[in-house]
Protein backbone atom coordinates (compact mmCIF):
# COMPACT_ATOMS: atom_id res chain seq x y z
CA UNK A 1 0.00 0.00 0.00
CA UNK A 2 2.22 2.69 1.15
CA UNK A 3 5.75 3.09 2.23
CA UNK A 4 6.79 3.07 5.31
CA UNK A 5 8.29 6.18 5.74
CA UNK A 6 5.31 7.69 5.06
CA UNK A 7 3.26 5.96 7.66
CA UNK A 8 2.32 8.35 10.62
CA UNK A 9 3.25 6.38 14.29
CA UNK A 10 -0.21 6.41 15.56
CA UNK A 11 -1.19 4.43 12.27
CA UNK A 12 1.25 1.70 12.16
CA UNK A 13 -0.62 -0.96 13.69
CA UNK A 14 -3.77 -0.14 11.05
CA UNK A 15 -0.53 -0.33 8.43
CA UNK A 16 0.76 -3.62 9.87
CA UNK A 17 -2.33 -5.12 9.40
CA UNK A 18 -2.82 -4.20 5.43
CA UNK A 19 1.05 -5.25 4.48
CA UNK A 20 1.51 -9.25 3.76
CA UNK A 21 2.98 -11.39 6.37
CA UNK A 22 3.50 -14.44 4.37
CA UNK A 23 7.16 -15.62 4.23
CA UNK A 24 6.80 -14.55 0.28
CA UNK A 25 5.65 -11.25 1.77
CA UNK A 26 8.32 -10.93 4.54
CA UNK A 27 11.41 -11.99 1.66
CA UNK A 28 9.60 -9.50 -0.68
CA UNK A 29 9.64 -6.99 2.03
CA UNK A 30 13.27 -7.61 2.90
CA UNK A 31 14.58 -7.81 -0.96
CA UNK A 32 12.73 -4.58 -1.32
CA UNK A 33 14.12 -2.55 1.51
CA UNK A 34 18.08 -3.98 0.35
CA UNK A 35 17.59 -2.83 -2.90
CA UNK A 36 16.25 0.36 -1.86
CA UNK A 37 19.36 0.85 0.39
CA UNK A 38 21.84 -0.44 -2.27
CA UNK A 39 20.98 1.72 -4.85
CA UNK A 40 20.67 5.00 -2.48
CA UNK A 41 24.13 4.44 -0.86
CA UNK A 42 26.21 1.78 -3.04
CA UNK A 43 24.84 1.52 -6.68
CA UNK A 44 26.06 5.54 -7.10
CA UNK A 45 28.60 6.88 -9.82
CA UNK A 46 30.95 8.45 -7.00
CA UNK A 47 30.06 6.18 -3.69
CA UNK A 48 32.49 6.24 -0.60
CA UNK A 49 33.27 4.50 1.92
CA UNK A 50 29.66 5.42 4.07
CA UNK A 51 27.84 2.92 1.96
CA UNK A 52 30.08 -0.10 3.63
CA UNK A 53 30.53 1.66 6.84
CA UNK A 54 27.09 1.79 7.57
CA UNK A 55 26.48 -2.14 6.72
CA UNK A 56 29.27 -2.64 8.60
CA UNK A 57 28.38 -0.26 11.73
CA UNK A 58 25.19 -1.79 11.98
CA UNK A 59 26.65 -5.50 11.47
CA UNK A 60 28.36 -4.65 14.82
CA UNK A 61 24.91 -3.31 16.81
CA UNK A 62 23.02 -6.68 15.66
CA UNK A 63 26.31 -8.80 17.03
CA UNK A 64 25.88 -6.98 20.18
CA UNK A 65 22.56 -7.41 20.54
CA UNK A 66 23.27 -10.94 19.79
CA UNK A 67 25.68 -10.92 22.93
CA UNK A 68 23.53 -9.11 24.93
CA UNK A 69 22.40 -11.79 27.36
CA UNK A 70 25.92 -12.63 27.83
CA UNK A 71 27.75 -9.10 28.06
CA UNK A 72 24.91 -8.64 30.93
CA UNK A 73 26.67 -10.88 33.41
CA UNK A 74 29.93 -8.43 32.83
CA UNK A 75 28.38 -5.24 34.01
CA UNK A 76 28.82 -5.54 37.62
CA UNK A 77 31.78 -7.83 37.89
CA UNK A 78 34.92 -6.72 40.10
CA UNK A 79 38.03 -8.06 37.98
CA UNK A 80 37.53 -8.24 33.93
CA UNK B 1 28.49 -18.54 34.74
CA UNK B 2 32.07 -19.19 33.97
CA UNK B 3 33.79 -15.53 32.55
CA UNK B 4 37.26 -16.57 31.20
CA UNK B 5 38.76 -15.01 28.63
CA UNK B 6 37.39 -18.08 25.83
CA UNK B 7 34.29 -16.97 26.22
CA UNK B 8 34.57 -14.86 23.18
CA UNK B 9 34.67 -18.34 20.65
CA UNK B 10 31.42 -18.85 22.29
CA UNK B 11 28.60 -18.91 19.86
CA UNK B 12 25.99 -17.29 21.37
CA UNK B 13 22.02 -18.35 20.21
CA UNK B 14 19.50 -15.54 19.47
CA UNK B 15 15.70 -17.09 19.33
CA UNK B 16 17.73 -20.74 18.83
CA UNK B 17 19.91 -18.51 15.79
CA UNK B 18 23.21 -19.10 16.55
CA UNK B 19 25.38 -16.02 15.20
CA UNK B 20 27.85 -18.60 13.42
CA UNK B 21 25.28 -18.76 10.79
CA UNK B 22 25.06 -14.21 10.75
CA UNK B 23 28.80 -14.28 10.53
CA UNK B 24 29.01 -16.79 7.35
CA UNK B 25 26.25 -15.10 5.54
CA UNK B 26 26.98 -11.33 6.08
CA UNK B 27 29.62 -11.53 3.58
CA UNK B 28 27.56 -11.93 0.90
CA UNK B 29 25.63 -8.78 1.13
CA UNK B 30 29.21 -6.66 1.25
CA UNK B 31 29.68 -8.98 -2.03
CA UNK B 32 27.29 -7.14 -4.69
CA UNK B 33 25.97 -9.57 -7.66
CA UNK B 34 27.79 -7.50 -10.66
CA UNK B 35 24.87 -6.32 -13.21
CA UNK B 36 25.33 -6.02 -17.05
CA UNK B 37 26.56 -2.69 -16.93
CA UNK B 38 29.69 -1.77 -18.59
CA UNK B 39 30.72 0.69 -16.12
CA UNK B 40 29.37 -0.29 -12.56
CA UNK B 41 29.67 1.21 -9.14
CA UNK B 42 33.05 1.91 -7.55
CA UNK B 43 32.50 -1.08 -4.90
CA UNK B 44 32.05 -3.43 -7.80
CA UNK B 45 34.62 -2.50 -9.70
CA UNK B 46 36.78 -2.81 -6.83
CA UNK B 47 35.88 -6.57 -6.76
CA UNK B 48 35.77 -7.18 -9.94
CA UNK B 49 39.67 -6.07 -9.77
CA UNK B 50 40.39 -8.02 -6.89
CA UNK B 51 38.85 -11.32 -7.88
CA UNK B 52 41.17 -11.16 -11.24
CA UNK B 53 44.53 -10.68 -9.00
CA UNK B 54 43.36 -13.48 -6.98
CA UNK B 55 42.29 -15.60 -9.53
CA UNK B 56 45.84 -14.76 -11.80
CA UNK B 57 47.76 -15.04 -9.01
CA UNK B 58 46.25 -18.71 -8.08
CA UNK B 59 45.84 -20.03 -11.75
CA UNK B 60 49.10 -19.51 -13.03
CA UNK B 61 51.00 -22.08 -12.23
CA UNK B 62 48.33 -25.02 -12.83
CA UNK B 63 48.14 -26.55 -15.84
CA UNK B 64 44.92 -26.50 -18.31
CA UNK B 65 42.93 -29.28 -15.83
CA UNK B 66 43.80 -27.10 -12.91
CA UNK B 67 41.54 -24.44 -13.74
CA UNK B 68 38.55 -25.81 -13.35
CA UNK B 69 39.20 -24.96 -9.63
CA UNK B 70 39.38 -21.67 -10.17
CA UNK B 71 35.82 -20.91 -9.04
CA UNK B 72 36.53 -23.17 -5.93
CA UNK B 73 39.55 -22.29 -5.10
CA UNK B 74 39.20 -17.97 -5.58
CA UNK B 75 35.80 -18.33 -3.67
CA UNK B 76 37.03 -19.51 -0.76
CA UNK B 77 40.12 -17.10 -0.51
CA UNK B 78 37.04 -14.66 -0.50
CA UNK B 79 35.19 -16.49 2.16
CA UNK B 80 38.27 -16.46 4.40
CA UNK B 81 39.07 -13.34 3.91
CA UNK B 82 35.98 -11.95 4.80
CA UNK B 83 35.00 -13.74 7.68
CA UNK B 84 38.70 -13.38 8.82
CA UNK B 85 38.62 -9.42 8.83
CA UNK B 86 34.79 -8.98 9.76
CA UNK B 87 36.27 -10.72 12.97
CA UNK B 88 38.10 -7.96 13.97
CA UNK B 89 35.18 -5.41 14.34
CA UNK B 90 33.78 -5.24 17.93
CA UNK B 91 31.45 -7.67 19.21
CA UNK B 92 31.40 -9.98 15.94
CA UNK B 93 32.02 -13.45 16.03
CA UNK B 94 34.62 -15.28 13.69
CA UNK B 95 33.43 -18.38 12.29
CA UNK B 96 37.05 -19.27 11.28
CA UNK B 97 38.25 -19.57 15.08
CA UNK B 98 36.32 -22.77 15.07
CA UNK B 99 38.39 -25.73 14.40
CA UNK B 100 35.21 -28.09 13.47
CA UNK B 101 34.84 -25.41 10.55
CA UNK B 102 38.22 -24.75 9.34
CA UNK B 103 39.17 -28.73 9.62
CA UNK B 104 35.47 -28.77 7.38
CA UNK B 105 36.91 -26.67 4.79
CA UNK B 106 40.44 -28.11 4.64
CA UNK B 107 39.68 -32.08 4.61
CA UNK B 108 37.57 -32.81 2.15
CA UNK B 109 39.46 -30.07 -0.56
CA UNK B 110 42.96 -31.84 0.42
CA UNK B 111 41.11 -35.16 0.11
CA UNK B 112 40.21 -33.80 -2.96
CA UNK B 113 43.52 -32.91 -4.46
CA UNK B 114 45.25 -36.76 -3.48
CA UNK B 115 42.32 -38.67 -4.79
CA UNK B 116 42.43 -36.32 -8.02
CA UNK B 117 46.30 -37.33 -8.15
CA UNK B 118 45.34 -41.14 -7.27
CA UNK B 119 43.22 -41.25 -9.80
CA UNK B 120 44.68 -39.65 -12.93
CA UNK B 121 48.12 -39.98 -12.89
CA UNK B 122 48.91 -42.48 -9.56
CA UNK B 123 52.77 -42.89 -10.22
CA UNK B 124 53.66 -39.58 -10.83
CA UNK B 125 51.58 -38.57 -7.51
CA UNK B 126 53.35 -41.86 -5.08
CA UNK B 127 56.35 -40.74 -6.70
CA UNK B 128 55.87 -37.38 -4.82
CA UNK B 129 56.85 -39.60 -1.91
CA UNK B 130 60.37 -39.88 -2.73
CA UNK B 131 62.52 -36.65 -3.36
CA UNK B 132 64.99 -37.18 -6.43
CA UNK B 133 68.30 -38.22 -5.24
CA UNK B 134 68.21 -39.87 -2.13
CA UNK B 135 70.79 -42.07 -1.22
CA UNK B 136 68.89 -45.96 -1.56
CA UNK B 137 69.43 -46.57 2.32
CA UNK B 138 67.77 -43.90 3.28
CA UNK B 139 64.86 -44.47 0.94
CA UNK B 140 62.75 -46.28 3.08
CA UNK B 141 62.93 -44.11 6.11
CA UNK B 142 62.29 -41.59 3.59
CA UNK B 143 58.96 -43.49 2.44
CA UNK B 144 57.77 -43.13 5.91
CA UNK B 145 58.52 -39.60 6.31
CA UNK B 146 57.36 -38.20 3.32
CA UNK B 147 53.79 -39.93 4.15
CA UNK B 148 53.26 -39.09 7.27
CA UNK B 149 53.67 -35.64 6.10
CA UNK B 150 51.40 -36.18 3.00
CA UNK B 151 48.90 -37.52 5.85
CA UNK B 152 49.27 -34.32 8.05
CA UNK B 153 48.32 -31.77 5.76
CA UNK B 154 44.97 -31.44 6.22
CA UNK B 155 45.84 -31.32 10.13
CA UNK B 156 48.11 -28.88 9.44
CA UNK B 157 45.86 -26.56 7.04
CA UNK B 158 42.99 -26.40 9.34
CA UNK B 159 44.79 -26.20 12.98
CA UNK B 160 47.07 -23.37 11.33
CA UNK B 161 44.09 -20.92 10.45
CA UNK B 162 42.29 -22.07 13.99
CA UNK B 163 45.56 -20.97 15.74
CA UNK B 164 46.44 -18.26 14.22
CA UNK B 165 43.07 -16.17 14.83
CA UNK B 166 42.34 -17.19 18.30
CA UNK B 167 45.89 -16.51 19.62
CA UNK B 168 45.30 -13.06 18.05
CA UNK B 169 41.91 -12.25 19.33
CA UNK B 170 43.12 -13.53 22.93
CA UNK B 171 46.03 -11.45 22.70
CA UNK B 172 43.63 -8.01 21.77
CA UNK B 173 41.75 -9.16 24.40
CA UNK B 174 44.27 -9.58 26.67
CA UNK B 175 45.74 -6.58 26.33
CA UNK B 176 42.97 -4.34 25.80
CA UNK B 177 41.94 -5.45 29.28
CA UNK B 178 45.53 -4.60 31.04
CA UNK B 179 45.21 -0.84 29.13
CA UNK B 180 41.62 -0.62 30.65
CA UNK B 181 42.77 -2.38 34.29
CA UNK B 182 45.85 -0.34 34.12
CA UNK B 183 44.47 3.69 33.55
CA UNK B 184 43.59 4.60 37.22
CA UNK B 185 46.74 3.15 38.78
CA UNK B 186 50.10 4.15 36.13
CA UNK B 187 48.28 6.46 33.21
CA UNK B 188 51.90 6.41 31.43
CA UNK B 189 51.54 2.58 31.19
CA UNK B 190 48.71 2.10 30.26
CA UNK B 191 49.41 4.58 27.26
CA UNK B 192 52.32 2.27 26.22
CA UNK B 193 49.99 -0.45 26.62
CA UNK B 194 47.44 1.17 24.08
CA UNK B 195 50.68 1.60 21.47
CA UNK B 196 51.22 -2.18 21.51
CA UNK B 197 47.46 -2.68 21.20
CA UNK B 198 47.24 -0.43 17.93
CA UNK B 199 50.06 -2.24 16.39
CA UNK B 200 48.92 -5.23 17.48
CA UNK B 201 45.70 -4.65 15.61
CA UNK B 202 47.87 -3.53 13.06
CA UNK B 203 49.40 -6.98 13.26
CA UNK B 204 45.78 -8.89 13.40
CA UNK B 205 44.67 -7.80 9.75
CA UNK B 206 47.71 -8.00 8.20
CA UNK B 207 47.50 -11.93 9.83
CA UNK B 208 43.86 -12.38 9.03
CA UNK B 209 44.68 -11.77 5.26
CA UNK B 210 48.01 -13.36 4.67
CA UNK B 211 46.42 -16.56 6.67
CA UNK B 212 43.39 -16.30 4.08
CA UNK B 213 45.89 -16.07 1.67
CA UNK B 214 48.25 -19.26 2.80
CA UNK B 215 45.51 -21.71 3.34
CA UNK B 216 44.04 -21.32 -0.65
CA UNK B 217 47.84 -21.44 -1.55
CA UNK B 218 49.07 -24.42 -0.04
CA UNK B 219 45.65 -25.89 -1.48
CA UNK B 220 47.19 -24.96 -4.98
CA UNK B 221 50.37 -26.22 -4.31
CA UNK B 222 48.46 -30.09 -2.85
CA UNK B 223 46.94 -29.17 -6.22
CA UNK B 224 49.59 -28.70 -8.46
CA UNK B 225 51.25 -31.69 -7.50
CA UNK B 226 48.46 -33.92 -8.47
CA UNK B 227 46.50 -32.52 -11.26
Amino acid sequence: ERRLMDVRLGELPAWLATCDLSPQGLLGGVRKAWNSYYDKYINVKRGGPAGISMLLAGYCLLSYGWNYQHIKCHRWRKYH
Amino acid sequence: MSLSFFDQFTSPCLLGIPLILLSMLFPALLLPTPNSRWITNRLSTLQLWFFHLITKQLMTPLNKNGHKWALILTSLMVLLLATNLLGLLPYTFTPTTQLSMNMALAFPLWLATLLTGLRNQPSISLGHLLPEGTPTLLIPALIMIETTSLLIRPLALGVRLTANLTAGHLLIQLISTATIALLPIMPTVSILTALILLLLTILEVAVAMIQAYVFVLLLSLYLQENI
